[in-house]
């Protein structure tokens, strides 16, 4: 017989080392053959001696008849359960992002904003075309990965860029994509991507970003006046509108996200050693 | 190892079966995010709002190893000693208070880190701060909770 020393329940079962209660150390009470019960009569906790009582032991109606091995049945359910969906989750077509299956580019899609802003040989074998946000910070990273791809591919590669906003939670990414564009009216589109991702970290955290991003222009050799009258005009609206339309047929919600030769790069395949792959594949097939 | 009797022992256990429960749910949540890690899709900006500003922050791994399965292996091991405690076996009971104390402890420090540092919120992280301070609270509920005397007298 032991008992809790701090709540002082009585417990029959001898193996018991700690009390279920509290987790204190329980403490040998009675000899063998003797329980302990609580006085009914008296309001103390204090348990009496009753040696003339039937002990409490294991099958007596006083306990539930033990299942010692269900709750670890169920706990190892759970645990086989949670690797299982792991592992089918991490075999998965882009789990997560598109829950909703993006449909297979088939060119009847819009065409997206034209002329498109293309960088590298205009008649290359394969297009990478890129949807960006300029306040991504993941595109802002990739940006300079995606300058050693074009160097690697040289003639072989054509890069375009469409304009895919996310809205929210990037709350300037549209005033940037504007000002990129209305930087493309000028011809100075690509300067302007790149400045905007380069200094992607000082006008995302501006309060006012509109004199930093006339202060870019001034950098990249815009007429200051047209630009600020283009940021807000029909033609950039248009664009990017077109480009958005473009993002929404084929179901684009994640930035960066690239296509290769109309090809979507899926799961991990968006990442510099997928896209590689992605663009030595299209090569292949192109005869290069 | 002593059980208490049927209809106490269910009074005692149900904050324990709903703190299993809702363990299941913070490791789905905390299952999906390491998903997202491994694949690389938290690192992409999405329209889910915030969710990829705090994936991709240095905060969201520790030592290379995703924030995320360090949770997902807390919500099992809560979902252990919760089921454990639920069946009467009492070493369960400090074991679960002490995790959920240090799971609340470390949620109170990423709300933070949301809100004061990386300006944005991730849906599945406010889930998971909710998993965990729903826990805290049965946990309190169960601290409090103390068997009547007498309990084990025939």
């Amino acid at each position: 017989m032991k008992r809790c020393p701090q709540c002082k329940h009585a417990y029959a079962d001898d193996s018991l080392r700690f009390c279920p209660e509290d987790g204190s150390k329980l403490v040998t009470e009675a000899a063998p053959g003797a329980t302990l019960r609580y006085s009914q009569e008296s309001p103390s906790l204090e348990p009496t001696i009753a040696s003339n009582m039937t002990p409490l032991t294991p099958g007596t109606s006083a306990q539930p008849k033990k299942k010692p091995y269900l709750p670890l049945m169920i706990i190892g359910a759970v645990l086989i359960a949670a690797l299982v969906v792991t592992w089918i989750l991490l075999r998965s077509p882009r789990p997560g992002t598109s829950a909703n299956t993006p449909p297979p580019s088939s060119g009847s899609e819009p065409t997206g904003a034209e002329p498109s802003h293309i960088r590298g040989n205009a008649n290359a074998p394969v297009t990478l075309e890129e949807f960006g946000d300029f306040q991504c910070p993941t595109c802002g990273v990739y940006y300079l990965e995606l300058k050693k791809i074009e160097n690697e591919f040289g003639d072989n590669l054509r890069v375009v860029f469409r304009e895919r906003p996310l809205i929210p939670p990037h709350e300037h990414a549209l005033l940037a994509a504007q000002a990129a564009e209305a930087a493309g009216l000028q011809g100075r589109f690509w300067e302007m991507h790149d400045k905007l991702y380069d200094d992607q970290k000082a006008w995302s955290e501006a309060k006012d970003l509109v004199p930093v991003f006339v202060d870019y222009a001034k950098q990249i050799g815009l007429d200051t006046d047209r630009f600020m009258k283009d940021l807000n005009g029909e033609a950039v609206a248009a664009r990017i509108f077109q480009d958005g339309k473009r993002a929404h047929a084929l179901n684009v919600n994640a930035t960066p996200t690239f296509f290769v030769n109309g090809k979507e790069a899926k799961d991990d395949q968006w990442k510099p050693a997928g896209l590689r792959e992605m663009i030595k594949q299209a090569l292949r097939e192109a005869g290069k | 190892m002593s059980f208490p009797s049927g209809e106490s022992q269910h009074k005692l256990a149900w904050p324990f079966l709903v703190a299993a429960l809702l363990s299941l749910i913070g490791l789905g949540d905390a299952i999906y995010l390491t998903v997202q890690d491994l694949t690389g899709q938290s690192l992409r900006c999405t329209i889910v709002s915030g969710c990829s500003e705090v994936l991709s922050s240095s905060y969201a791994h520790v030592w290379s190893v995703p924030l995320a399965s360090v949770g997902a292996v807390a919500y099992f091991v809560v979902f252990s000693l919760a089921i454990l405690a639920a069946f009467g076996y009492g070493f369960a009971r400090p074991l679960l208070a002490a995790l959920v104390a240090v799971m609340f402890l470390m949620t109170l420090w990423l709300l933070y880190l949301q809100a004061f540092v990386i300006h944005h919120f991730c849906q599945y992280c406010l889930l998971s701060a909710a998993v965990t301070v729903t826990l805290a609270i049965l946990v309190l509920i169960t601290s409090r909770k103390r068997r009547p005397p007498g309990f084990y007298a025939p």
